[in-house]
Parts: C-alpha cells; sequence; structure tokens
C-alpha cells in the first residue's frame, strides 16, 4: 500500500506531495436513495487521481462534493488542512477549484477568448464603475488576465480559433476551450467530469496529452471520471473505484486492475 | 552596389552581412512572431546578439567546423537563427521537412552524418529518439518547445534558452575562437546544404556555397528593386530552397524583415495582419485561396452573387492591362476604380494582398485561369522559374512583361541554353557546387563548364523572348500514334476546377489517355451540404453518382478545350477514376512539395491503372495508407471507371501525314 502521510514518487519520476484533500467518511443521500455511502480516500498535491466505475455508481455525486456543490449528509471533508463548513456557491467558485462538464457548459455565442477569460473572472477586482470606463486598475487587471489566458491559448494550441464563436466549433475542441477556461482559473484542483466523453481516437490522444501536459507544466492536481478503461489506466497515479456507491477498490492502477472486486463489478460476477 | 564579381566590403557570408545589419538597420525589426497573441520584434541589433550567444553556447556543446547540425522545426525565428548560427561556427545547418515521417529523417540524418540537432518540439525529438540508434555520428540535441519534455533524460539534450544562457556565460573563453571560425568563412565556404525532395528516388544534399546564395539573392534583389523596407510572411517550409533564399538569403541582403505566423493553422489570419509587400507562394496556395472565394460566393446573397460576377468579369477583362501600364480607356478605369473601391480592395484585404508589391508563384505551372484572376484584382503576381541547384532563380517575369504560358526572361547572371531534345540548361553564379556524396549525380547533372541540366523540356517564346516549359523532359512522352504526350498540360487543365484537387494523367505509349483524379474534400463537401448529400467520409463523397457525373462534367469541358490545340488534341481523356484516398506525401505518391510521383502512383495503383484500358466498368481495390505517425493500415473501396466523352478531331491524321 500506498504511504499515506508523506509524498510518493510515481513511476515516472514525478514528485507527489502531501495531501490537500481527504474525503472522509462520506455519505450522500437524495430522499431515500443513497448515492454515495460511507467513502473516504484523499488527493494529493500534484497527482491525477481518477474516479471509476460503472455507469450510475455515484461518480459524478462525488465529483460534485468535491467541488463542494454537494452537501454530504455524514461524513467531513478537509480541504488544505482544514474542515470544510457547509458553503455558499460564490464560496464554492473562490476556493480553488476548477472543472469541466459532462455536457460542455460554454457561452455559445462568445468566442472562445471571452470564454476563457471568464475563468479570470476570481481575479478582476476592479469595481463595476472602473470596469465600465476601462481606466487605471481595471484596464491594468485586464492586460495581465490576457497574458494569462494567451499562455493557457498557446498550451492548449488553439490560436487559431481565438476569435471564433464557441457554438461554431466542433466538439472536441469545445471540451478543449472548457479546459482552457478551467485552466485559467489558475486552480489548485482541476476537475475533469469525463474529459473524453464521445471524442474520436485522435481526439482522446490529444485530451491525454493535455492533461498529462498540464500536470508536467503547472503541477495541477488532476481528479478526473472517466469511463475509458484505458485512458484512466493510462494517465491516472491512482485509481479511486466505485460501485452503487461504495468504495470498492482505490490503489495504483496495477493494483486496481487486480482486484478482485474492481473484476466482478465490471465484467460482472456469476451467483450460483 | 557592388559588382557581382567579388562582394565589396568583406560581405562574403550570412554572418558578415548580420553583422553589417547590426550595425546598419541596429534599430529596424529583423524578425517578428506573433506568439500570446501579440506579435513580438526583434531588431537587427538584438537578432546579432541572440545568435551571437546561440554560436557562443554551441561552442560551448563542442560544435566543430564542418560539422552538420540539422534544423527541424517550423518557421520561428530561433531556427533562422540556428542556421546563422550554425554558419558562425563554421558549421553547415541542414533545414529537414518538420513534417517528414522517422524514416526519411533517418536517411537525411544518416546520409549527411550530422553531429547536432537544433528541433521544435517533444513531437521531432520523439522523433529522432525513436531514429538515433541508426545514426552513428549523432550526438546532441538542443529543443526549443521545453513542453512535456522535462521528464526526459537530458544528458544529450538541451533547451535552446539554457543553450543561449551558457553561451553567454562562457563568451570569454569562447569569443576568440568563434571570431576566428566566423573571420575563415568566404565566398566559397559553405551555406547551408538543402535536401532536394526528389520526384524520384532518394533525396539529394545540394551543397550551397555563400557565393551561391548572395549572389542570386543580389541579383534577384536588384531585378525586383527589392530594399530594406519589405515585409515577407515566412510560412513555407524551411528546407526548401525558396525559403532559404527569401527569408535568409535576401533578407540579410537587403536588410528586410520576415514575419513569423503564429503556427499552421493562422496562417492566413497573420498573412492579413502583416500585409506583406513581397510574398511568395507554390500555385497550390493561390488555388486553395480561390477556392475559398468561390466556395463563400456561393453562399453570398442573390446581390453579392451578381455584383461580384459583373465586376470580376470587367476587372478580367482590363485589369491585367491597368497592372501593366497599357492604355486603358478612360471609362473603362473609372469603372475599375468603382470595383476597386467596391470589390477587389476589399478582396484584396480579406486576402491579405493589399499592400502586395512583387508577387511570386512557382514550383508547379499555374492554372492560368487562376494566374489571371489574381492579377486581375490588381496583385502584380508574376511567375519564376527555378530549383534548388540553382539557388532559386533561372528565370524571373519583369514587371510589364507578364504571360501566362511563359516564366520569364533570364534572371540577372543567367545563361541559359536549349539542347536539341529541348531540354533547358543554365549556368549562373548560382549554380550548386555538389550533391553531398554523390560524384555520379553531381556529374550528371552539371558539367565541367558549369550548365546544369533542368530536367524540363522548353523552348524559347519567339513573340516574346520569355522562356515557355512544357513538362519534365521525362514525363513528356510519345503515344502510341507518336503525337507528344504532355501529361502535365492536361493536368494543370484539370486542377483549375475547384472541385479537382490533383490529377494525374496516363498515355505515354498508349492510343488513348485516362486520368486518376482526386476531388477537393473542401469543395464537393461545401456542395454537398448545400445539395442534402450526406456522406461519411472522404471516400464515400469521391465515390457518389452526382460527384462522379460533375468530375464527368469538367473532363468533358477539358476535352473540349484540348481539341482546340492542335499540338495536344490527342491528349483528351477518354476515361477516368475518382480515387478512394488523397493522394498523400505520407505514402509516398508525392513529394513533401506536393509534385506528384507518377512512378510511385502507377506502380501501387497498378490494378486501377489496369482497369482505365482493359475495359473494366469497375474495380475493387484495396490500398495500403500511412498514417501522421508512422503506423499502417489499409482501405479498401469499388470504384467505377468512367467514360469521358472526346471531341473528334483531325490532328491525328495530320501528324500521321508528316
Amino acid at each position: 500500500m500506498l504511504d499515506t502521510t508523506e509524498g510518493y514518487t510515481t513511476e515516472d519520476g514525478r514528485k507527489i506531495g502531501g495531501v490537500v484533500m481527504e474525503m472522509k467518511n462520506i455519505t450522500l443521500r437524495f430522499g431515500g436513495v443513497v448515492a454515495i455511502k460511507d467513502i473516504s480516500f484523499d488527493i494529493r498535491e500534484g497527482e491525477i487521481r481518477a474516479i471509476i466505475g460503472p455507469n450510475g455508481a455515484g461518480k459524478s455525486s462525488m465529483l460534485n462534493v468535491i467541488s463542494g456543490f454537494y452537501h454530504p449528509q455524514e461524513g467531513e471533508v478537509w480541504y488544505k488542512g482544514e474542515k470544510r463548513p457547509v458553503m455558499k456557491p460564490y464560496q464554492v467558485a473562490r476556493q480553488g477549484i476548477a472543472r469541466t462538464f459532462q455536457n460542455i457548459a460554454l457561452f455559445e455565442g462568445m468566442t472562445v477568448l471571452d470564454n476563457v477569460m471568464t475563468g479570470r473572472i476570481r481575479q478582476m477586482k476592479a469595481g463595476l464603475f472602473a470596469q465600465s470606463i476601462w481606466k487605471g486598475k481595471a484596464e491594468q487587471e485586464e492586460t495581465e488576465n490576457r497574458e494569462f489566458v494567451e499562455k493557457i491559448i498557446d498550451f492548449l494550441e488553439i490560436q487559431h480559433i481565438r476569435k471564433t464563436p464557441v457554438g461554431r466549433l466542433p466538439y472536441g475542441l469545445k471540451k478543449r476551450v472548457e479546459l482552457a477556461r478551467a485552466l485559467a482559473a489558475e486552480p489548485s484542483i482541476l476537475l475533469l467530469d469525463e474529459p473524453m466523453a464521445g471524442m474520436n481516437v485522435e481526439e482522446k490522444e490529444d485530451m491525454s496529452r493535455f492533461v498529462l501536459d498540464v500536470n508536467d507544466e503547472f503541477g495541477t492536481t488532476t481528479v478526473l471520471i472517466e469511463h475509458d478503461m484505458g485512458v484512466v489506466m493510462d494517465l491516472s497515479d491512482r485509481v479511486v473505484v466505485m460501485d452503487y456507491g461504495q468504495k470498492i477498490g482505490d490503489g495504483t492502477p496495477d493494483e486496481v486492475r487486480n482486484n478482485q472486486a474492481v473484476i466482478d463489478a465490471y465484467l460482472g460476477v456469476s451467483h450460483d | 552596389m557592388a559588382t557581382s564579381s567579388k562582394a565589396a566590403d568583406g560581405l562574403q557570408s550570412i554572418p558578415a552581412l548580420l553583422h553589417r545589419n547590426g550595425r546598419q538597420f541596429a534599430n529596424k525589426p529583423a524578425y517578428r512572431e506573433k506568439e500570446y497573441g501579440i506579435w513580438q520584434t526583434w531588431t537587427w541589433a538584438d537578432t546579432e546578439k541572440e545568435i551571437e550567444a546561440l554560436a557562443l553556447g554551441l561552442l560551448n556543446l563542442g560544435v566543430n567546423e564542418g560539422d552538420f547540425i540539422a534544423i527541424v522545426g517550423r518557421n520561428r525565428p530561433y531556427f533562422y537563427w540556428s542556421m546563422v548560427a550554425a554558419q558562425c561556427v563554421g558549421a553547415v545547418p541542414v533545414p529537414v521537412y518538420q513534417d517528414s515521417a522517422a524514416e526519411e529523417m533517418a536517411y537525411v540524418l544518416d546520409h549527411c552524418g550530422a553531429r547536432f540537432a537544433i528541433v521544435e518540439d517533444q513531437e521531432q525529438v520523439d522523433k529522432i529518439i525513436e531514429i538515433q540508434e541508426r545514426l552513428n555520428q549523432f550526438e546532441q540535441m538542443i529543443y526549443v518547445d521545453p513542453r512535456g519534455l522535462r521528464k526526459y533524460d537530458h544528458h544529450k539534450l538541451h533547451e535552446f534558452s539554457r543553450v543561449q544562457d551558457q553561451g553567454r556565460a562562457a563568451r570569454d573563453e569562447f569569443s576568440k575562437d568563434l571570431a576566428s571560425r566566423r573571420e575563415k568563412l568566404d565566398y566559397d565556404s559553405t551555406c547551408v546544404m538543402l535536401y532536394t525532395s526528389g520526384t524520384t528516388g532518394k533525396p539529394k544534399g545540394v551543397v550551397l556555397s555563400n557565393r551561391n546564395i548572395i549572389e542570386a539573392s543580389k541579383s534577384s534583389s536588384e531585378f525586383d528593386n527589392l530594399t530594406g523596407d519589405e515585409e515577407v510572411l515566412a510560412y513555407l517550409p524551411m528546407a526548401w530552397v525558396g525559403d532559404f533564399i527569401f527569408s535568409i538569403g535576401q533578407a540579410y541582403w537587403c536588410g528586410f524583415c520576415v514575419n513569423c505566423p503564429e503556427g499552421a493553422e493562422t496562417m492566413h489570419m497573420n498573412l492579413r495582419e502583416i500585409g506583406p509587400t513581397y510574398y511568395f507562394a507554390p500555385p497550390r496556395v493561390f488555388e486553395t485561396q480561390l477556392t475559398n472565394v468561390m466556395i463563400r460566393m456561393e453562399d453570398a446573397s442573390r446581390f453579392k452573387q451578381w455584383l461580384f460576377e459583373k465586376f470580376m468579369a470587367h476587372a478580367r477583362k482590363v485589369g491585367p492591362a491597368i497592372l501593366d501600364g497599357q492604355s486603358v480607356g478612360a471609362w473603362d478605369r473609372l469603372k475599375y476604380k468603382l470595383g476597386d473601391l467596391l470589390i477587389y480592395g476589399p478582396l484584396k484585404d480579406t486576402l491579405g494582398f493589399g499592400r502586395v508589391r512583387v508577387g511570386y508563384t512557382a514550383g508547379e505551372a499555374i492554372g492560368p485561369e487562376i494566374f489571371e484572376f489574381y492579377r486581375a484584382l490588381g496583385i502584380n503576381l508574376k511567375q519564376l522559374y527555378g530549383q534548388t541547384e540553382a539557388s532559386v532563380f533561372i528565370t524571373l517575369q519583369p514587371d510589364g512583361e507578364v504571360y501566362n504560358d511563359t516564366v520569364g526572361v533570364n534572371a540577372p547572371g543567367v545563361e541559359l541554353r536549349i539542347a536539341e531534345n529541348g531540354e533547358v540548361f543554365y549556368r549562373s553564379a548560382g549554380v550548386f557546387e555538389e550533391y553531398y556524396k554523390n560524384p555520379e549525380s553531381t556529374a550528371s547533372t552539371k558539367d565541367p563548364e558549369g550548365w546544369v541540366a533542368t530536367g524540363d523540356a522548353g523552348f524559347i517564346d519567339e513573340a516574346t523572348g520569355h522562356l515557355r516549359i512544357i513538362d519534365r523532359a521525362k514525363d513528356v512522352g510519345q503515344m502510341a500514334g507518336g503525337q507528344m504526350f504532355a501529361p502535365k498540360y492536361v493536368e494543370n487543365k484539370l486542377k483549375f476546377y475547384p472541385n479537382i484537387l490533383e490529377a494525374v494523367v496516363f498515355g505515354n505509349q498508349r492510343d488513348e489517355c485516362a486520368a486518376f483524379i482526386n476531388i477537393d474534400l473542401n469543395a464537393v463537401g461545401n456542395w454537398a451540404e448545400r445539395n442534402n448529400i450526406g456522406y461519411a467520409s472522404y471516400q464515400e463523397l469521391a465515390g457518389h453518382d452526382r460527384v462522379l457525373e460533375t468530375i464527368k462534367g469538367h473532363v468533358e469541358e477539358v476535352n473540349r478545350s484540348l481539341a482546340d490545340d492542335p499540338m495536344l488534341a490527342h491528349c483528351q481523356v477518354h476515361r477516368f477514376i475518382v480515387l478512394h484516398k488523397e493522394l498523400d506525401a505520407d505514402d509516398g505518391e508525392m513529394t513533401r512539395t506536393r509534385k506528384v510521383r507518377r512512378g510511385v502512383i502507377s506502380e501501387k495503383f497498378e490494378d486501377l491503372l489496369g482497369a482505365l484500358y482493359d475495359g473494366s466498368e469497375e474495380i475493387f481495390t484495396t490500398t495500403e495508407v500511412t498514417y501522421e505517425d508512422g503506423r499502417k493500415g489499409s482501405i479498401s473501396a469499388t470504384l467505377k471507371v468512367v467514360p469521358a466523352q472526346v471531341v473528334k478531331t483531325s490532328a491525328p491524321e495530320k501528324v500521321a501525314a508528316e
């Protein structure tokens, strides 16, 4: 088993730091339905952590708990060494966790650049008046933020669509724009909800490369949910496996792959 | 100006020109590159410093005089600096096509025995690591973009900016060595080695000296009055001689600014932003742009279409004449002015040609209709004829003497000779030194007196005194009936149709001509969309009955126009196959500069070629394809052999009677 107090070093030599977020005995109910049942795991600084499981296992609910959007009825979420209280939506946004969505949620009528700029809202502090006359601090702020956004545009290789309205883009590129917007927020944790869903092989390869490069370049802690097992096993450092709201496995891709409970959940098991 | 026999002022190398520009044009922009959405600028003074730092860094890494340094990347200032820095330390830069597959790259790197490579990014680093074991002399690699490379073993891998930093830090140690190496460079030292793409056989390394490059740059700059104020956009492959001449030779000679686009996909946007004054593009780029304009016009409103057609017709009538300064009636001039205000001006601006003073096209024959379209708009587009072996220039069209079927008069300092079999020979100061490690080919191409065989058949047009190229000498053949067979001529006529991307005509030693055709996915796809024709793949669209019908219409039109030409009436296309895949350089069917390799194509599609002549109506075929990453796959399809109507002429009898 991995040492859970100190950091560890991955196979390819990356140093993974201490625990950033810890889920302690989380239970989430919707009325009588138990979506998540007594799950505990941690997320470490700089790692790529995957959550996998069959349909309806509670993965997206888990992601919403991590982001602070859902409040579990039982259990505690510890983030950066503090127990996280129940938050209002704007507090959720300010805590430094950015995400992409399973079904793309961009502003279709706006250009790629403007969409990515919205990711910088947290960094814009000038008042309404200054913003509207665009003088002094507002101008300086926008210039700085634009510079940051341009680095991300360069990083994700979307320069050629900088000024294109998002609605005109193909699906694979929209996904990339969504990732760009999430990165623009300079998140300490990046949540990706099925980043490869509906992509062809080439787009998947590109996206995988970007996820790895983001982690490599910015050291961003990444949590991803993904159906494509090949992608998950290749990308992630550690994997949590869920089934019917319960955690049935947790460990490196190899450990998980050889875990009998996981094999049963994915391949089915005969009950005779 | 200096006399051409000997460069005055000691300007006998590119580094010497750099040193001059660093003083004379210190604060003028030398390079621009769009990065992070903004055009970043380096002046000539900055450039000299950057190149010096890199050159010192190369010395620090142990580059010896005479070493070959491979340079693999898209057009970025860093790679232009790399070439000049390599020259500064007495090494020879060898630019390599960055889209080469690992195999092709292995051949070039092994052939020149490169010890170092300066590459762009992870993709190129991976490619070279893959082939590294086979390269005996290869030692170290420098990369520009660090992304994704952090975890690589950095014993033999260096980041560009770090090499420069180390060079700056070691200035005291190496500056003497650098100065002495730079001083040794003269007109006879090698400036660059460029590999020809080769429509047949393996690439050959063409060694060009400083004399070749500087003389060619100087005389061609004078021919078109290029000044230090030109703006060019560098977007053509750096491994191609043209880019070397335009972006290094002429740029360093004149001291003008080279602008590098943000990426291949943003090239057209960047073209508009820069508005170059001096522009070069192969015919294909002009074709693509024209196709795009036509596609967009199809989607425009009725009124706009009417306006466009009306004024374009007028432009075709008087535009070229106005451009050449001939006398045109006042009313026509006024109408042209109005057209310029409404159509031509905005269109030129959209295309990025608003400021073009001198534009050239070469590499392949350009369709006359395409050529005239741009000239009609008032763009001074001209043709030149050149080769890597000539440091580009053999002939050029002077301003005011532009004909679409000729390639112009001798470039200054070039002598021309037409051999008895029609092959064109030339001799000039730009003539290459040799093919590297290939004395047989050198001897068979260049005779002891310095005459070089072009491999093209042509003649001097009596009316104009300009050179006219018919075809590749080896492609011009005879049909079974003894008439001349000039495939390129027919192919170019076919390729003018926006729907046809590529055509390969067969007919050598045969009774009738037949063709393979590639549809243009952009144009045909757009048409399919407007006509509610669904398709899932290129292959499906290419095989669609209505597409075949359209292409048949085009072929028959070409046949009718060929019938009017007594020399070529027998080259009418009797039947054709629309291929199920695009001809591709990755599959070896075309060169990296997109010239068709007839030999490869007729071997690879032997079954299809057979079907064209054995009376089959359709044929099932399987073709191997190579993906970008070098993996192989195969596609299969049943293709129809479509017969096309030909116009009966009396020409064959005439020839037979002679």
